[in-house]
């Protein structure tokens, strides 16, 4: 492709969108659906339910140790499908792109989002580009949408129906990562860290451990809000109540340090390749034994039970003993004064 | 082992909880007046260790919750000026005034920025010459210095378009005002890192004057529990005193060279303290070879009225005579998601604390 830089024409639907698209969409993206080119990608209904999820992607800065926006973008729709018990079968992705955008940042992207996905074992099958003037999007903005396919007996492990007192709560790693890696870019902490962000495909983890347990009582991946906001919701307006044990959640010693410094609190920092779940008592060994023979799941961890007291409310021993309650926070955690 | 995990072992913070259990047999009230030091009580779960004879009450310590409705709406007229980028601490951005915050002004396209030190206003200030910079300087010992030296650095390099809007405090007068005003404090858990830069003869006049005991502590749950230990056992044998249990990091005669660029930039001033009232000599005024710098002279912009809203007992609540749950809007109407007063939206307000780590 001759041009450097993204220019409006680039999508305007000519020529020159047709050049973006054969030297950069089309070419890493390639698949039968795709190259169709149709309107519409058609395909023959899944099964018994379709799982169906969308996001957008705004991430600042586009690119941060351990991945990108493209990254993010493929993961988290994948992960979305995946946490609800769903096999993801294909994923739309619609890009929005400011004039004066990178073409190599761009060919980076897309690039990278196709080699997740093709790993995945999931085609990008449609898209849409749109370029709009310099200064009116961030440089790139990223949606993408997502079909799986979900059994009957699985439908209920996003709900959490079936959970009951003396289910164990997994993480299958450490926490903060990703959240911390964007604020020690964002910010101009300017601290030299090795903090990288944990976006990952969380699939082929996820349906291996769906395939050796039908205990798996609920999943969700633990991404805004952080591990905290994920147990809190679980827990509202319920008849059990939710105890975690701070001295077994992993914190990498990197963001474990970063936090203390700004005075946040790893439990509500956004992750991208981390999945709570909630099993039965009975099969919390294996399924964490499971989880420790891949590598997205090396660290994992058994973190708290479900219990019966304090209804509706998630309680966290400290690691000094002591006991406080977790509660959903109301923003973004802001850094200390002094 | 590293430093902060040796103060966080559980072993050796439930034998000091055995002997403060052991020790305590009066009931005494503790205050901490550091919004550090409310964040560490809640986030290690100490209250939920002590014996019941321990009452802990959380003071004036959240630089953010004292400050004044008045400054917030000064702050936000200022941030509406054309050619006027405010440089702000995050916890700020959040607050409250009477009718908008900076959060708010920020959404509506005023030219606001969060940044972690006033160094960073500076650098703002020089890449925006043609712009007035406002750094509004709140917090107590500890972040005052870096202000002053901010100031310093500017005349220095001659950078002449940044204003700070100073609502810098110091504790002492507060502490000393609690007690005047009958407060019920036996004891005061010192702030930390305050200490680190007036060092501990700032209290005496507290112990001198009031018999109050007055131990400097640390962070970590092994300070603070050491820290409640040594003001219990000054108590039950009635012996007030001042105590540095912060050693590692509190000398007696404090950080010499940032009290002296404090002293040489700033000089005392009475201060508005929210929920205190007028304070003499409790804030910091600039010296008139500084006062170029100072917002309020420099920036004519016109302040609206403030309003409180009925309900609200920050005011009690920063004196440690009421707590988050005997709110009426706690949680109803006042929530770190919608915040009414500054103690809910501070990220070391003790309303934000209590519903952050609360029951």
């Amino acid at each position: 492709m001759k041009h450097k830089e993204i220019l409006l024409n680039h999508g305007s639907g000519g020529r020159l969108s047709r050049e973006l698209f054969d030297s950069v969409f089309g070419k890493y993206f390639s698949n039968p659906t795709l190259n169709k080119m149709t309107d519409s990608a058609v395909f023959k209904s899944p099964g018994e339910n379709i799982a169906f999820t969308t996001d957008s992607y705004v991430v600042d800065p586009i690119f941060f140790p351990g991945g990108h926006i493209g990254t993010l973008a493929v993961c988290g729709t994948l992960n979305d499908l995946s946490v609800s018990g769903a096999t993801p079968l294909m994923l739309s992705a619609g890009f929005i792109i400011e004039e004066g955008f990178s073409v190599e940042s761009l060919e980076t992207i897309v690039a990278d989002m196709a080699a997740i996905a093709k790993d995945a074992g999931v085609n990008i099958v449609t898209g849409d580009t749109k370029v709009v003037d310099r200064g009116k999007c961030d440089g790139i903005f990223i949606n993408t949408s997502g079909i799986g396919s979900l059994s009957d007996e699985k439908k209920d492990i996003s709900f959490g129906t079936n959970i009951s007192v003396g289910d164990k709560i997994i993480i299958n790693g450490p926490i903060g990562d990703h959240g911390m890696a964007i604020v020690s870019k964002r910010n101009q902490i300017n601290l030299h860290t090795e903090i990288k962000s944990d976006c990952a495909p969380l699939n082929k983890l996820i349906s291996g451990i769906l395939d050796i347990s039908s205990n798996i009582k609920f999943m969700r991946d633990a991404t805004r809000g952080g591990l905290a906001t994920v147990l809190c919701e679980c827990a509202e307006n319920k008849d059990f109540g939710i105890s975690i044990d701070e001295t077994v959640i992993p914190v990498n010693n990197g963001v474990a340090g970063l936090c203390e410094m700004l005075g946040f609190d790893p439990l509500y920092i956004a992750n991208e390749g981390k999945v709570v779940m909630i099993v039965s008592a009975l099969d919390a060994e294996k399924i964490l034994k499971k989880l420790k023979e891949h590598a997205l799941g090396k660290d994992a961890a058994i973190i708290g039970e479900v219990v019966e007291n304090h209804h509706g409310k998630v309680s966290l021993q400290t690691e000094i003993g002591g006991r406080r309650v977790v509660e959903i926070p109301a923003g973004d955690q802001l850094p200390r004064i002094c | 082992m590293k430093l902060h995990e040796k103060y966080r072992q559980k072993e050796s913070c439930l034998k000091v909880v055995k002997a403060i259990t052991n020790l305590s047999k009066t009931p005494i009230t503790i205050m901490e007046v550091c919004g550090g030091h409310t964040m560490a009580l809640y986030k290690f779960g100490i209250p939920s260790l002590l014996p019941e004879t321990i009452n802990l009450v959380s003071g004036p310590g959240c630089p953010v919750c004292v400050t004044d409705k008045r400054y917030i709406d000064h702050v936000v007229a200022l941030s509406r000026k054309e050619k006027v980028i405010i440089t702000t601490f995050g916890d700020l951005i959040r607050v409250p005034g009477s009718t908008s915050s900076l959060e708010n002004e920020k959404a509506h396209g005023a030219d606001i920025r969060i940044v972690y030190s006033p160094l960073e206003a500076l650098t703002i200030a020089k890449e925006n010459s043609d712009k007035k910079v406002v750094f509004p300087g709140i917090g107590f010992e500890t972040t005052a210095p870096t202000t002053a030296a901010t100031v310093l650095n500017a005349c220095e390099k001659k950078i002449n378009n940044l204003f700070i809007l100073s609502s810098h405090k110091v504790m002492p007068p507060a502490m000393s005002a609690l007690i005047n005003e009958g407060v019920k404090i036996d004891g005061y858990l010192c702030p930390g890192h305050v200490s680190v830069i007036t060092g501990s003869g700032i209290y005496y006049p507290i112990v001198e004057q009031f018999k109050k005991g007055c131990v400097i502590s640390g962070f970590e749950p092994l300070d603070i529990l050491l820290s409640i230990y040594m003001l219990v056992k000054q108590f039950e044998a009635d012996k007030p005193a001042v105590e540095i249990e912060y050693k590692r990091a509190v000398r007696p005669e404090g950080n010499t060279k940032a009290l002296s660029i404090l002293d040489k930039v700033y000089q005392p001033g009475d201060a508005w303290w929210r929920g205190l009232g007028v304070i003499p000599k409790s804030g910091l005024d600039f010296r008139v070879e500084y006062a170029d710098f100072d917002a309020q002279k420099a920036i004519d912009v016109e302040i609206e009225e403030t309003k409180e809203v009925s309900g609200c007992i920050c005011g009690e609540i920063l004196k440690g005579l009421k707590s988050a749950k005997d709110c009426p809007l706690y949680k109803k109407v006042c929530s770190p998601a919608n915040p009414v007063g500054a103690c809910m939206v501070s990220s070391e307000g003790a309303c934000a604390a209590f519903y952050r780590y609360g029951v």
